[in-house]
């Protein structure tokens, strides 16, 4: 019969161990090993309040890209959004990208509406029809004051 | 003049012999683990020591690992379920499981079983090693003891410490699982989503930063108790073993949950 020796334990341990700590970093931790699957595509924004690094880029409510990096362009008073979308995705020059709300919590991710007409959009192109975020309050104080 | 005596650092005797030795024996456990890390490395002998201590320290506490993790996870699954759902807002088991799990609960609480299991063995074999003058032995046979002894325990409790906390974490997201999404009927795909969505790299990162840490300090308490049992005042021999071993254990656990918070807000 086989009979586990110290070292061959020890082996095994190490071998799962390392598998298991591979896949916690790699699965759970979101770590991008190949990032060549993605192309980027720029947006300017006029508001885009509680959008987070990492959040989703959605089209038709799947998951196609993520947020990769947010910035503020002061020249044009606009808040500069890089977005990673997934290649096999294709969209054009005539989408339309907005910041929504998830749940009631509110998380915020930016919802695609792909346009049809337009030229395709290259790796570092940008969309240029954006609706910003909505400010609750703001709706508010304008239903509250009569000004809708 | 006894403070001119001790030259320019007569001001740490002003608060007394008390703190004397504390601040001796802190010193003494810093340079204890710097030995210990130089002599990690000191020629191939160290592998075959470090592997046997890795069995003993590692492979022989999968399973206390494995039952602690999946009861951790099973009560923290229940409890969330049950606060979250108060507010309707149970698609956060997820989140609240793996983040609590990830970055705290597994390296603390695989860093105080392992205290329980192999530091206070660590301390009781050093220990009478030492009372029974196998370590003076050691020294006259030109054996360096903190070579033979203490670094492969270092060694394999950096290997460890990081591999059972990976196991911990595994299986307490299976655990929460089980209780929250099977038992009490969470939304299965938001729970797995969720944990996978919460986690960011700085986390899982943190997590392994803070068991490798704790490696070193329970490794670092537990062989400097058992290393210098016979230097304990008032206890000799084999009370002394014991009543080292008791304030390893103590130590230990202190000292973790004390740097688990210094990291915690370091890191985060």
């Amino acid at each position: 019969m086989f009979k586990l020796n110290k070292e061959t334990a020890v082996g095994l341990f190490v071998l799962v161990g390392l598998i298991a700590i591979t896949y916690m970093s790699i699965k759970l931790g979101n770590v991008q090993l190949f990032t060549d699957r993605y192309y980027s595509v720029h947006a300017n924004f006029s508001d885009i309040s509680g959008l987070k690094i990492n959040a989703p880029v959605q089209m038709y409510g799947v998951d196609i890209g993520y947020v990769k990096t947010i910035s503020l362009d002061q020249d044009k008073g606009m808040a500069s959004v890089t977005m990673m979308i997934d290649r096999q995705v294709r969209l054009t020059d005539d989408a339309i990208v907005g910041v929504k709300t998830s749940g009631l919590i509110g998380d915020k991710f930016l919802k695609i509406a792909p346009g049809g007409l337009g030229d395709p959009i290259e790796d570092g192109g940008s969309i240029f029809d954006t609706n910003p975020a909505i400010d609750l309050e703001d709706l508010i104080s304008k239903f509250a004051f009569g000004k809708v | 003049m006894a403070e001119k005596a001790q030259g320019g650092v007569f001001f740490l005797a002003l608060p007394g012999r008390a703190f004397g030795r504390v601040l001796s024996e802190l010193g003494g456990t810093f340079l204890f683990f710097l030995q210990a890390v130089a002599l990690m490395f000191a020629g191939w002998g160290q592998f075959a020591k470090t592997v046997r201590q890795v069995y003993f320290i590692g492979v022989q506490s999968v399973t206390v690992i494995a039952l602690i993790g999946l009861f951790t996870g099973m009560v923290m699954g229940m409890q969330l379920y049950y606060a979250l759902s108060v507010f309707g807002a149970d698609g956060f088991l997820g989140t609240g499981v793996a983040l609590s799990m990830v970055r705290e609960l597994a390296p603390v609480l695989t860093a105080i079983m392992l205290t329980g299991r192999a530091g206070s063995a660590m301390t009781a074999e050093i220990g009478v090693m030492r009372i029974s003058e196998q370590i003076d032995a050691l020294t006259i046979m030109d054996i360096n003891p903190m070579r033979y002894l203490v670094a492969p325990k270092m060694a394999a409790c950096l290997i460890s410490f990081p591999i059972l906390t990976a196991f911990f974490n595994l299986i307490a997201l299976w655990g929460g699982w089980l209780t929250g999404v099977k038992l009490l009927g969470a939304n299965e795909g938001v729970y797995w989503s969720r944990v996978q969505g919460s986690l960011d790299w700085s986390d899982i990162e943190g997590g392994f930063i803070k068991s490798l840490v704790f490696a070193v300090l329970v490794c670092t308490i537990c062989c400097f108790e058992g290393y210098n049992t016979h230097t304990r005042s008032g206890h000799a021999g084999p009370e002394g073993v014991s009543q080292s071993t008791t304030s390893a254990v103590v130590k230990s656990c202190v000292v973790v949950l004390a740097a688990d918070y210094i990291l915690t807000s370091l890191l985060w």
